[in-house]
């Protein structure tokens, strides 16, 4: 087990689109083992994408606690995934282990479908919502070379309130 | 480097903040941490500049802008940081019929219920017959936010609406 460098804003790794993976094998379970020691070793690290640590490839780790108004599946490794769906907006503060000392709002899906391989190269369907599917989408832009910079409003912008019903993208 | 703190104020018009940063640049200044802000139609802004002369030398590059736009200057050594944000943790939106004192009752009211304004920003809309104050700010809360809503609980009957929510910062 090792921790994994972060890569901080404005490494240009960190705007590369990463690959999907081809092959979940035992290598590729070491370097997961390795990402989240690293996300668990940052204070309030609520997920890790691969590209943080400069592995361009289609992983993710997520482990949002369970909260009072907000279920959420606990941890979950993510290989390959997509979002199938989306539906309504919320902003939320967000910051990032990839760029210490700022954090600001970002307006994302209130809800949103998932799927996903994990680990073992097992099949996933999740229902997220609420603070758990925003750190899905936080991570998965990671994974397109986005970072929450790319979507931030303004603080003064307060919470709009507006349906949003969008096929997904095929 | 020294930090010091630029205010300046005065009537609006297009262009100020070029002028007062490109003055700051060409004298080998850099900005950290600002606010600007239209008040009441007025230009306000308040700047971190370093520097490595004193607040003096600041001030006496910036005169000849702020003169001839006609804005009043203000320059103060400070004890600054940057990489030092503080991340809020509570919001609270305050709303109702203008009147004096609210700003004055929900913020005593807050203070001793243990929140740390961080940020606060207040607007009058409405119109000149019924104006309306709304007010946001956000803060640390050193106690639960039971414990603000409910210092604020009373504030209704006096026809003051307040909300209180609290931010989770996702860290990803």
């Amino acid at each position: 087990m090792a921790r994994l460098e972060i890569l901080t804003y404005p490494d240009p790794r960190l705007k590369q689109e990463s690959h999907p993976v081809e092959a979940i094998d035992d290598a590729l379970r070491a370097f997961i083992v390795d990402l989240e020691e690293t996300m668990r070793a940052g204070p309030g690290g609520v997920g890790i994408a691969a590209p943080q640590v400069g592995r361009l490839e289609r992983v993710v780790i997520v482990d949002v606690p369970p909260r009072k108004k907000s279920s959420s599946h606990g941890r979950q490794v993510l290989i390959n995934p997509e979002i199938t769906a989306w539906d309504g907006m919320a902003i939320g503060r967000e910051g990032c282990m990839s760029v210490p000392d700022y954090t600001g709002n970002v307006i994302r899906a209130e809800r949103i479908g998932l799927s996903a391989l994990d680990e073992h190269g097992a099949s996933h369907e999740f229902e997220m919502h609420g603070f758990e599917a925003r750190a899905v989408q936080h991570e998965l832009d990671h994974l397109d070379g986005f970072l929450f910079l790319d979507r931030l409003v303004s603080r003064r912008n307060d919470l709009f309130r507006r349906k949003v019903y969008q096929a997904p993208p095929k | 480097m020294q930090w010091t703190m630029v205010t300046v104020i005065g009537s609006d018009r297009p262009g100020i903040v070029a002028r007062v940063s490109a003055c700051l640049f060409e004298h080998g200044c850099h900005l950290g941490e600002a606010s600007m802000m239209r008040l009441g139609g007025n230009f306000t802004i308040m700047l971190m500049v370093g520097h490595d002369g004193d607040a003096g030398e600041v001030e006496a590059m910036l005169v000849p802008i702020t003169e001839e736009l006609g804005l009043r200057l203000h320059v103060d050594a400070i004890d600054g940081h940057l990489h030092d944000h503080v991340v809020p943790n509570v919001r609270v939106t305050v709303f109702g019929a203008d009147r004096a004192g609210i700003v004055a009752q929900v913020t005593g009211r807050l203070a001793e219920a243990g929140l740390n304004i961080l940020d606060l920003e207040s607007d009058v809309g409405g119109s000149v017959e019924a104006p309306i104050y709304v007010m946001h700010i956000e803060g640390l809360a050193a106690g639960s936010i039971e414990r603000l809503r409910e210092a604020l609980a009373d504030l209704d009957e006096a026809g003051i609406d307040t909300r209180v929510e609290s931010i989770e910062t996702l860290i990803g």
